[in-house]
């Protein structure tokens, strides 16, 4: 029998809210592991209890995991303001030229592999690759995140983040192009350029 | 037609459909001449796959046990 008394009808979206939230608990870390690193476990309970308190607003059910990942995102925006934001210098014309393609052929890391540039890619691991994008500002590294890691549509992204379309264009190319500067240094950097430098 | 520079600026929107009907094409027409472009395609293509590849992580048992209790004791709404 249903229950519809306002205390029975406020368990019954209690229980609801437990049960997107439990089932979204494994995406949510991944994701804020990959925007505020070691900070993830804070800012997912944040989450949590902000996404709680707003439960009632969530007009539809079947969008709950947008709808967990922009307060998501709203709260990592919160941490690194408490933090305190970095100022971010970044040569932006010559990060727009940097074509990591060319970089690895016309350096040519692995002499004697067939096929160079997956090769090159190949040295990285989960944690590389979570250090690399936490070297990114912020600014580029949201969007990168979304859109290749989390599987958004940047015009979903545009929206979620309050900014023009062609802004979010803007950011997730020079984030993109960032990022494969990044990769290049951090493979200089800790010796993964050598055909010995994992198996 | 257009030159390599700019086919290469436009690969990954091109890639994530995001590049309006006319530049397609441009970029389709210097596509199909140019092999090195074709490379920098190929190679767009295996990074987005990278990072696809890069976008999971297990949750800790213990992070997951203290979230679990964040979520059990929240109230009704």
């Amino acid at each position: 029998m249903r229950d519809g008394s306002p205390s029975g009808s406020h368990t019954a979206s209690a229980e609801r809210f437990r049960a997107l939230a439990e089932h979204e608990l494994p995406r949510l870390y991944a994701l804020a592991r990959r925007l505020v690193g070691d900070d993830a476990e804070d800012v997912v309970q944040e989450t949590l209890l902000r996404a709680f308190r707003s439960f009632s607003q969530l007009e539809r059910r079947e969008s709950g995991r947008e709808w967990l990942t922009s307060i998501l995102v709203n709260c990592c925006r919160d941490h690194w303001r408490a933090r305190g934001r970095r100022v971010e210098v970044v040569e932006l014309d010559e990060v727009d030229e940097f074509s990591l393609f060319r970089k690895i052929a016309d350096e040519d890391p692995f002499p004697y592999s067939d096929s160079v540039h997956l090769d090159f890619l190949h040295q990285f691991g989960t944690e590389d690759v979570r250090a690399i994008l936490a070297s990114l500002p912020e600014l580029y590294r949201v969007p990168l995140v979304l859109v290749h890691m989390a599987g958004y549509h940047v015009k979903e992204v545009a929206y979620m983040l309050e900014v023009p379309l062609g802004t979010m264009l803007a950011r997730l190319h020079r984030g993109r192009k960032l990022f494969e500067r990044e990769l290049w240094i951090y493979a200089e950097q800790h010796g993964l350029l050598k055909a010995e430098a994992r198996p | 037609m257009i030159t390599c520079s700019e086919a290469v600026r436009q690969l990954w929107d091109y890639l994530d459909g995001v590049v309006d009907p006319a530049h397609r094409e441009l970029i389709d027409e210097h596509l199909a001449f140019c092999r090195r472009c074709c490379g920098e395609l190929e190679f767009a293509e295996e990074l987005r796959g990278f990072l696809a590849s890069h976008s999971a992580d297990d949750l800790p048992p213990d992070v997951h046990t203290r979230l679990r209790a964040t979520l059990d004791g929240l109230g009704p709404t």
